[in-house]
């Protein structure tokens, strides 16, 4: 067991990015999951009770349904999502080749869309992208996180780690501030977790629905007082980048439930 | 169950976005008060008058002025405090006037890497939202009631 987990763990290092100061390493990293109260982790844990898995199955019909003008549905090019899809949202977001950066989850399903089934993109935390994403992401819950591997993301994961490190907004925080150096303390009364994004998207008893990772992000950005970065913008994706390789070997949740 | 968590989760969220409300936001887009630093003190009122102490706690415990996201205190009426800062009893037995008004124009002169905001300051800041670009998070005379405030805390 020891042997297992030190083997598990020496793999984990030299596969990840040496750790830079102020980082939680890997063995004392802890999903939300872990900061919250019994009754909301029960929630996560039945799927009768977890309100996002309505979402996973409006997403698993739209995988299935012809769409656009090729009428063609994901099901077609990509079969059954539980043997292809697994582990793929472990590893977003992922570098494209044809745009030379970074795609979130949300912008592989929109260019699926546009160059494979000639259909119009769907706005981001629209129910339809949400379903899709969540039912997506559900085939690699249990699988551990490797996002960020691709030697050719590496500047855009520094950008996203600056972009961590920044302090910003009107009181001046920075992610970091928060998410590394006070974890496990609470913002009046509220416990600040690690940040990790394991879960997403996942269900917000506060937004009473499911939401993206960016719509988070975007809540912490205006918590400070900062400009938030539009949907889809290349800093929010860094950021998001950024998130899943500092969250490297965790397992994936989706979808969470979150206070 | 879930409310407790459930209620406060809203406050990074949109709690602290709501600042400009009624009564955090007295100051606008206008220059700053000049002020002058002695050693680790502004001796002098922001605004040359007293604050007044009993809306100094009401904007404390507001929390949109977002003392209390930080820090706790002696306010049996609030049920969410935070711990992120040192509970504020006692304050104004260690702290002179001078001493507060400083701490709470900009308590980065005491530790270059403190998480206290900086609440009367309205430069070298990034990305300041839309709403709040210009303005100091309080006002001088929010500064003088909350100072004023501060310094009954004793103990
Ligand atoms: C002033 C404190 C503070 C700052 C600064 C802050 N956050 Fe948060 N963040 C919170 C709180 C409180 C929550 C809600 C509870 C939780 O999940 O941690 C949260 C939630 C999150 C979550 C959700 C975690 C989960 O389990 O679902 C992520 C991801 C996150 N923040 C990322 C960021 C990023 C990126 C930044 C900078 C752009 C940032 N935060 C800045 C306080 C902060
Ligand atoms: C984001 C967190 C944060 C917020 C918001 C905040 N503080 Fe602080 N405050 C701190 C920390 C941390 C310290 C400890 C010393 C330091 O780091 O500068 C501190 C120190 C202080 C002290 C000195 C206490 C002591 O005994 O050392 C006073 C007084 C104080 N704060 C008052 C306030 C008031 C009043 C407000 C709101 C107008 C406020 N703070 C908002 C984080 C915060």
């Amino acid at each position: 067991m020891i042997s297992w987990r030190a083997i598990a763990a020496a793999t984990l290092l030299a596969a990840a990015p040496a750790l830079v100061a102020g980082e939680i390493p890997s063995d004392a990293r802890r999903s939300g999951y872990t900061f919250m109260g019994p009754d909301t982790r029960a929630m996560q844990d039945d799927d009768t009770a977890n309100p996002g898995m309505l979402f996973v199955l409006d997403g698993e019909a739209l995988w299935a349904k012809k769409t656009g003008s090729a009428e063609k549905a994901c099901a077609d090019c990509h079969g059954d999502a539980r043997g292809s899809m697994k582990g793929v949202a472990a590893r977003y977001p992922a570098f494209d080749k044809a745009l030379a950066r970074p795609v979130t989850l949300d912008q592989r399903i929109n260019l699926c869309r546009a160059n494979h089934q000639q259909a119009s993109p769907l706005p981001y935390e629209s129910r339809d992208l949400l379903a899709l994403s969540a039912f997506v992401a559900h085939q690699s819950r249990g699988v551990a996180i490797t996002a960020g591997d691709d030697p050719e993301l590496k500047p855009f994961l520094a950008q996203g780690r600056d972009l961590f490190m920044q302090r910003e907004g009107q009181l001046n925080l920075a992610c970091t501030n928060c998410h590394d150096d006070n974890f496990d303390r609470r913002l009046a009364g509220a416990p600040i977790t690690q940040a990790q994004p394991t879960g997403y998207p996942l269900y917000r008893l506060e937004w009473q629905t499911l939401g993206s990772l960016e719509r988070r992000l975007r809540s912490c950005m205006s918590g400070v007082r900062a400009q938030a970065y539009d949907y889809g913008a290349p800093e929010l994706v860094a950021l998001e980048l950024y998130l899943m390789s500092r969250a490297r070997g965790l397992p994936m949740e989706t979808p969470a439930v979150r206070p | 169950m879930a409310s407790a968590p459930l209620h406060i989760a809203a406050l990074i969220a949109a709690g602290l976005v709501l600042a400009c409300g009624a009564l955090a936001c007295g100051a606008r887009a206008d220059e700053l008060v000049p002020y002058k630093i002695i050693g680790d003190t502004i001796p002098q009122s922001l605004t040359d008058s007293p604050g007044d102490p009993a809306r100094g706690r009401a904007l404390v415990l507001a929390r949109t002025t977002t003392c209390i996201l930080c820090h706790s205190g002696p306010f049996p009426e609030v049920r969410f405090q935070g711990d992120l800062a040192p509970d504020l009893k006692g304050t104004g037995n260690w702290w002179s006037a001078g001493q507060l008004r400083l701490r709470l124009v900009d308590a980065s002169r005491f530790n270059p890497k403190t998480i206290m905001p900086s609440y009367y300051r309205n430069d070298g800041l990034v990305r300041v939202g839309r709403n709040f670009a210009d303005k100091p998070i309080l006002s001088a005379a929010e500064i003088e009631d909350i100072v004023a405030f501060l310094a009954t805390l004793r103990d």
